[in-house]
């Protein structure tokens, strides 16, 4: 069976050194699928590479059965992908409704109904519309980096340690966002820190350790699995 | 009375003179800034631009004088302007096309991009000195008071006149028109917006669909405008000189530094911040004193804290003031 989105195989790296190594990674429809691993095993890089930042030296990516490693990360958007980056992921001088129309710039139906529902799922947002993206908390400007990358109507989103230097309580409410924004039929890669937590609402998890799969199972079971607590999850 | 005599001649040759240049250095630094923001690098071929718009502004300006066609009280010279932002900006976008496009796919550091900008400004500087020559040229016409000495002292009976010259009138009226048209562009249009967006964050921009060239050619067009406008507005002023638009380098990068580089708002600020201080440190106040203490005898210098020749100097002052007390300028700009 394919999934809906898959990147096979995927070996590559920035220079000319390899990081990923054979790396497979893959999400069905509306479900999450979260990586996690050790410092500089290759999660945000085999990100990157789902999403074209990256040239593959090997390996593929489909998105819904269509080839599409050849395409730049702006083509992919077009595609219906989006991406929200670990760090600078939103324009800090423009204010949140403007982030929110950037996110939409591709868009030229009415992009009210969309702003509308990211403000239902964000409510704190709609509070601040008029302010400086900049100005907002940590966790509130997390909250703009994912409003601004649903803006698109993606059908996959991709988030790079989303819940990076936020407190654990917003935290929380972060996953429930994400959980709930999986629900409306969209796909999720995440790549995340916080792996004990993450893996409680992975329908998948990948391990990676230096770029390659280590292991790959149900959340629950990756959890349960006590090679993965030990090494991994902290006993 | 001779309060409002010194305060006449105050604005006479301080406050007026000031605020005219000020407008002009305000257009030419948004110009830099608009580059430095969305290009990430500093234009120093700006001066020439505004020297290549201003040269096609009085070609055409010659060309109507010649067919008869004026623009009444105005200088024939705003009717020739469109024409010449439009040349200036076919040119900015070829310049683009064939230097700074590849320097932008290479992802060449700024210092290299300023480097290349240098080599622009010669070329340019050379295409204006074949293009009309080295001379000095004036190319107003019209009328050329708004009010005349004569007529002020007429009115109000003060010994001393003010006199506002049409061209100073037409630089703020313009400047204001240029100003406001294009902050609504950037606030309030998509394309306006998408390039703020580009200048705050470049990745996010291109992971959000935005296309860069399009971004780029936008900005040169704008800046073909500003620059054109700017030059034409000075030109008008005083006069126009090949030279002297490559010398108003240093003061229009000082304005848009000091106003913190990146920043529109900063730019305009800075305008302001550096002609005032150029005109009112190279201004001999004796008059101005003579009224205000009249009891004792005039001064016995001229109360001149630096000649005229100086006036660069007063720029570059404020120039390493603000650099070393605030880096990023007033208004907080970007850091390269």
């Amino acid at each position: 069976m394919t999934s809906f989105l898959i990147g096979e195989n995927m070996t590559g790296g920035y220079g000319a050194a390899d990081i990923l190594h054979g790396c497979t990674l893959a999400v069905e429809r509306g479900q999450i699928a979260v990586i996690v691993g050790p410092n500089g095993a290759g999660k945000s890089t085999a990100m990157k590479a789902v999403f074209g930042m990256l040239n593959l030296r090997a390996g593929s990516v489909r998105l819904d059965g269509e080839d599409i490693t050849a395409l730049s990360p702006q083509d992919r958007v077009a595609k219906g992908m989006a991406f929200v980056p670990q760090t600078h992921n939103i324009f800090t001088s423009m204010t949140v409704e403007e982030n929110l129309e950037m996110g939409a710039f591709l868009r030229r139906d009415d992009i009210r109904p969309t702003m509308e529902q990211v403000y239902d799922l964000f409510p704190i947002l709609r509070d601040k519309r008029r302010q400086a993206a900049g100005e907002l908390s940590g966790g509130q400007r997390q909250q703009v980096a994912v409003g601004r990358a649903l803006m698109t109507q993606p059908k996959v989103l991709m988030l790079d340690e989303p819940t990076a230097g936020v407190s654990p309580i917003v935290m929380d409410e972060l996953f429930d966002r994400i959980i709930e924004v999986a629900r409306t039929g969209i796909s999720i890669l995440m790549v995340e820190q916080n792996a004990r937590q993450a893996l409680e609402i992975a329908d998948t998890g990948y391990v990676l350790v230096q770029g390659a799969n280590r292991y790959t199972d149900t959340g629950a079971a990756l959890l349960a699995d006590p090679e993965v607590r030990k090494s991994f999850l902290g006993g | 009375m001779d309060f409002l005599n010194a305060l006449v001649v105050f604005a006479n040759f301080v406050l007026v003179p000031a605020t005219a240049y000020g407008a002009q250095l305000a257009l030419g630094a948004l110009g830099v800034t608009l580059i430095f923001g969305i290009l990430r690098f500093s234009n120093f071929a700006h001066g020439d631009t505004m020297a290549f718009g201003t040269m096609i502004t009085i070609l055409v300006t010659w060309a109507l004088q010649a067919a008869g066609v004026t623009f009444g009280p105005l200088p024939t010279a705003l009717l020739a302007l469109p024409v010449a932002v439009g040349v200036t900006a076919l040119l900015l976008l070829g310049t683009d096309r064939m230097v700074y496009r590849f320097y932008r796919k290479v992802r060449a550091a700024p210092v290299i991009l300023v480097m290349v900008s240098l080599g622009v400004m010669f070329v340019m500087n050379a295409l204006v000195r074949f293009g009309i020559g080295v001379n000095e040229y004036r190319f107003d016409d019209g009328a050329r008071f708004v009010v005349d000495a004569r007529t002020f002292r007429e009115m109000t009976g003060l010994a001393e006149g003010l006199a506002i010259r049409s061209t100073q009138v037409i630089t703020l009226v313009t400047a204001v028109i240029v100003v406001a048209a294009l902050f609504w562009f950037l606030k309030r249009t998509r394309t306006g917006k998408s390039m703020r967006a580009f200048s705050d964050n470049e990745d996010l921009a291109l992971l959000s669909g935005i296309n860069p060239e399009r971004v780029v050619a936008v900005t040169w067009i704008i800046t073909a405008a500003l620059a054109t406008t700017a030059g034409v507005l000075y030109g008008l002023d005083k006069s126009f000189k090949a030279f002297t638009y490559f010398q108003l380098l240093l003061p229009i990068f000082a304005s848009a530094i000091v106003g913190g580089l990146g920043s529109p708002i900063g730019a305009i600020a800075g305008g302001f911040i550096i002609a005032f201080s150029e005109i009112t440190v190279t201004y001999a106040f004796k008059r101005v004193v003579t009224y205000v203490v009249p009891e004792n005898p005039a001064p016995e210098g001229l109360m001149q804290l630096l000649s005229t020749d100086y006036k660069f100097a007063v720029s570059f002052t404020i120039l390493i003031i603000v650099l070393l007390f605030k880096p990023t300028g007033l208004f907080k700009g970007q850091q390269s």
